[in-house]
């Protein structure tokens, strides 16, 4: 499996994202937000945490009008894969591959913790690896975190099983304590929480190895 | 030329910092504040004959994201 992982000004989660992906066993390219093109033959997508731009304007909006988003979005409308985490996130519903949009904490505090995660689908090449309901805990660092969409959405993404992660004790007041959610095709995920921030005993915890494995033993390349 | 931007959240969006300025006002002794919506205002240094559908454009591209925010422009 080949990943690629972007780095914008001020992207600081791009390493141990970059890291995640191979420690789960996949070939990682790192990419330059000024790139034009994504590498040759990549299977996925990460766009990493961080504060792109200083978020600048509204997170990650500069960020999804870059160069190389342009064909992260042609990339993604083609059927390939992407992960959004944390500012990665907040660049896919900035781009409109995820619907929605991530809002000021209700608590307007910066929020860095473990948070406990329901498991809300495994029918996507990311949750495959965990068990239905199952709950994790994931550590999140965001002061825009509160996901927000109209009703019409929710019911989409509830109906379609497309809610990947719901948070157990809601800490930024995400509508119906959403935390991650997937595109229509489950091939787009974005999330607040850090995987890649959980997989290695000495983080402290290793729950989000499961999302690598599983993403690295779905996307074999052909 | 210049325009002016106002960006604000759409109605019935809650606005946590509203809120959190609409609290420091009562705390400051102002009673009656019933509503507080924070929102952005850009101002745009364009060149002459630039048309108000460029400046929706840019709006809609980059400085609202429409999914919460609303936008108004002011030419001149």
């Amino acid at each position: 499996m080949h990943a690629a992982v972007i780095t914008f000004p001020g992207s600081n989660c791009d390493r141990d994202l970059a890291v995640a992906f191979e420690n789960a066993g996949a070939k990682v390219t790192r990419v330059w937000h000024k790139d034009t093109r994504l590498p040759d033959g990549i299977d996925i997508v990460g766009i990493p945490g961080g504060f792109s731009f200083g978020d600048y304007l509204r997170c990650g909006a500069i960020a999804a009008n870059s160069p190389i988003c342009r064909s992260v979005v042609d990339f993604a409308n083609k059927g390939g894969y992407a992960l959004g985490i944390c500012n990665g996130f907040q660049v896919l519903t900035e781009t409109g591959l995820l619907p929605g949009a991530l809002m000021r904490n209700a608590g307007l505090k910066f929020i860095c913790k473990p948070v406990g995660l329901t498991v809300e689908t495994t029918d996507s090449p990311y949750t495959e690896g965990y068990t239905q309901g199952q709950e994790i805990s994931v550590p999140v660092a965001h002061h825009d975190g509160n996901y927000t969409a109209d009703q019409d959405v929710i019911d989409r993404l509830n109906g379609d099983a497309r809610v990947a992660f719901r948070y157990v004790d809601n800490p930024n007041g995400s509508d119906e304590a959403i935390a991650g959610i997937l595109s229509a095709n489950k091939r787009v995920l974005g999330m607040m929480p850090h995987p890649e921030r959980c997989v290695d005993e000495a983080h402290g915890g290793t729950d989000g190895t499961a999302l690598f494995r599983s993403l690295v033993d779905q996307l074999v390349t052909a | 030329m210049k325009a002016r931007v106002h960006v604000m959240l759409k109605t019935g969006v809650l606005d946590p910092q509203g809120e959190a300025v609409r609290h420091a006002l009562g705390a400051l002794g102002f009673d009656g504040v019933e509503g507080v919506r924070q929102g952005k205002v850009i101002e745009l240094d364009l060149a002459e004959g630039t048309s108000k559908e460029t400046v929706e454009q840019m709006c809609e591209k980059l400085l609202a994201n429409t999914v919460i925010e609303r936008f108004d422009i002011e030419i001149g």
